[in-house]
């Protein structure tokens, strides 16, 4: 079985689980709808923001520049890195430099696609993770299995238990408020003891050379001004053109997200402070590839919103790790083929081709086509499994040949209903597990069309 | 003049449902329609366009416009077939205007009813609680109703004809159009996530208090009855088309 179908099948095996998963999203899910019901003009923003970002994926040599232009005259340095190995070892570089051995780091999906935290850790140097549920899969030693909600997956109770072991809570407590004390005591320590503070970029703007990071604990703003160098990290595709397209995207994200009007903190960083480093490393890692492609680039248009997840029925039921990417849910399932059509070969099929995506998409992604279309493009790769090549081309031939289909169509109507129940249903019939058979009728429509009307 | 209508039903209702077509003809007929059923018609090659096998539906793509190109009208009980046709074909068609005229003419059942014959209002009694699965392609690929995502008015004019017939109560679900996991090939393909999928829409409706469950799709409908059986639930399993030509 390949690799998503199993891990879903895993995680469905605990219903109980997969049900609570399942819930607490479509509960974010459900605060996005009343978020979004709440703006008359809803889909002029999301329209003018996949136009904004359209027009940047497709002028982004020119833009990238801009921003480089902006942000040096501001005092910021800014850096190259083609791919993960080059971004990690120029953020180790900066680090290094300024004898960094303490490091506290704002939520960064980038960072966690360049495995930058085990990199750096490797080169002596420790990294705290201060989002808390970046913070809590941290302290189990697992990536977040959300974009937006790293720890969704765990319980308040696993949380407790977790807590008990690394930071010396009481046993058996499950009091959300209490954990976060806990947590939040303990990441203090690690603000102050801290040398450097890394974040991610939500939204570059080229016009200004400046950056806007949000987060709804604060911790980015902690972690960079309470030491002197800060390292942004961001994937070339987070830039926007003008500090007046920001507006339309801060209205977006927040409400896609999680359903409130705007996070909690949305800071903007213009260059370092008097004394301060500010960098900003700038990672393609693919994506110049993906925006030369007419089929795939409008994904790069994704703001990391996770609405697409929360919405995402398979998502919900199979969990983020079952993916097996840095991204999962349905814009995981597009980016990742791109990395690696064949590892990732299974992620276009854990679709019921819903749409829900599309619809929820704060920038207009038509995700549920592009994993259509990498349906085909795996198929062509000759990636797809012999079974379904097989019987999709057996299936083809017989639908061109309308008396073969007949046949075939009055045979099974005559044999199926005589079989005992063990030859229908045992471990090659995936649709008889928990599913019954239609009842086969005696004749299809076409025999009573013959007998019944005049037909042509 | 009565339109000519090319009635096209989808293979596995053909071979598995020919109460649905049988319905849906009647249906038709009973507004004035001239229905013809073209016998050389097989499937649309949707199950092989959405596993990635679209040169296995070039040849069947062709075949299809041959079939019905000369209707006034090509009428189908699936959203989703419809679909296929209406919005996957155009790769294997450049520049054909005999396919952009089928493009056009090709509806969904019920769309047909409400925005091409203009029924607003079926007479008949079905003295029921229905509850009314929104197909995901009808809903966000055909937009025959409005979906729970978007901010836009709402609208549903399947819900609005249901509603108009005497009796029927439309059920109010917790999640009004989240998919029941069908999916096509992902049925089989993705079997554990399917079923849990099926299994919650189910739930749904039980707790609405459906009655009768339906919807303008068979397939959607074969996997959640599969369900319901499977578990002895006590739901009546209708494709719309039947309720409309019981309600005559």
């Amino acid at each position: 079985m390949p690799a998503h179908p199993k891990l879903a099948t895993e995680f469905v095996k605990n219903k109980e689980r997969a049900h609570w998963h399942d819930q607490s999203l479509w509960f974010v899910r459900s605060k996005r709808d009343a978020a979004s019901q709440q703006i008359p003009e809803w889909e002029l923003l999301r329209e003018q923001a996949s136009k904004i970002k359209s027009y940047t994926v497709s002028h982004l040599p020119d833009l990238l520049e801009d921003f480089e232009k902006n942000a040096t005259a501001k005092g910021v340095h800014v850096h190259w890195a083609r791919d993960a190995k080059e971004h990690n070892e120029i953020v180790h570089g900066i680090l290094k430099q300024h004898e960094v051995t303490k490091v506290v780091k704002s939520k960064s999906m980038l960072t966690e696609e360049c495995h930058l935290n085990p990199y750096l850790e490797r080169h002596g140097i420790e990294v705290i993770d201060t989002d808390l549920g970046e913070r809590i899969v941290q302290l189990q030693n697992k990536p977040p299995s959300h974009l937006v909600m790293p720890a969704i997956h765990i319980k308040k109770e696993e949380i407790g238990e977790l807590f008990h072991e690394k930071l010396g809570t009481e046993k058996g407590a499950t009091d959300p408020q209490y954990l976060t004390e806990a947590a939040r005591q303990h990441l203090r320590q690690k603000f102050i003891g801290a040398e450097a503070g890394i974040t991610g970029v939500n939204f570059a703007i080229a016009e200004t050379g400046g950056f806007v990071v949000c987060t709804n604990e604060g911790n980015a703003d902690l972690g960079t001004s309470l030491n002197k160098l800060h390292i942004a990290c961001m994937g070339i595709e987070k830039l926007i053109p003008r500090a007046n397209d920001l507006s339309v995207f801060l209205r977006l994200l927040a409400r896609s997200a999680t359903g409130q009007p705007i996070t909690t903190y949305s800071s903007h960083f213009h260059g370092p402070a008097p004394r301060a480093e500010m960098h900003v490393v700038l990672l393609d890692n693919g994506r110049s590839e993906i925006s030369g492609s007419d089929e795939f680039r409008r994904s790069l248009n994704c703001i990391r919103c996770a609405a697409c997840m929360n919405t995402c029925p398979v998502y919900r039921r199979s969990g983020g790790y079952s993916y097996e990417a840095t991204v999962p849910g349905p814009i995981g399932s597009t980016l990742s083929p791109s990395k690696d059509a064949k590892k990732y070969s299974s992620l276009p099929f854990a679709c019921s081709l819903c749409g829900s995506c599309t619809d929820v998409c704060p920038v207009k992604i038509d995700l549920h086509h592009q994993l259509l279309t990498w349906r085909k493009e795996i198929r062509v790769r000759g990636l797809l499994p012999f079974s379904k090549r097989i019987s999709m081309k057996m299936m083809g031939w017989m639908m061109q040949a309308p008396r073969l289909y007949r046949f075939v169509g009055k045979c099974a109507r005559a044999i199926v209903p005589r079989l005992p129940r063990f030859l229908l249903y045992n471990r090659f019939n995936a649709w008889g597990k928990q599913r019954e058979l239609p009842d086969f009728p005696k004749q299809s429509f076409r025999e009573w069309m013959k007998k019944n009307h005049d037909n042509k | 003049m009565a339109p000519k209508v090319g009635l096209f039903i989808p293979c596995y209702i053909d071979q598995l449902y020919p109460q649905v077509g049988i319905a849906t003809l009647k249906t038709l007929e009973h507004f004035g329609c001239d229905v013809e059923y073209p016998e050389s018609q097989t499937c649309c090659g949707q199950p092989m366009a959405n596993t990635g096998c679209t040169n296995d539906v070039g040849p069947l793509a062709k075949r299809f416009l041959d079939i019905f190109k000369s209707y006034d009208a090509v009428v189908c009980p699936s959203g989703s077939c419809v679909s296929m046709v209406k919005h996957h074909y155009d790769e294997y068609f450049t520049d054909n205007p005999e396919y952009e005229a089928l493009k056009a003419k090709t509806f969904e059942f019920c769309e047909y009813l409400t925005n091409v014959l203009g029924i607003d209002k079926l007479a008949g009694r079905f003295p029921h609680k229905v509850g009314l699965h929104q197909s995901c392609h009808g809903l966000r690929e055909l937009r025959l109703a409005s979906a729970s995502e978007l901010r836009i008015e709402p609208f549903g004019p399947a819900r609005a004809l249901l509603e108009s017939i005497d009796g029927v109560e439309v059920t109010t679900l917790k999640r009004p159009d989240e998919c029941c996991g069908f999916g096509g090939t992902f049925a089989v393909a993705e079997e554990a996530v399917s079923c849990m999928m099926g299994e919650d829409r189910v739930s749904d409706h039980e707790q609405a208090g459906t009655e009768v469950l339906t919807a303008l799709d068979m397939s959607c409908l074969m996997h959640m009855s599969g369900i319901i059986r499977r578990q002895q639930k006590p739901i009546r399993v209708m494709h719309i088309s039947e309720i409309f030509a019981e309600s005559l």
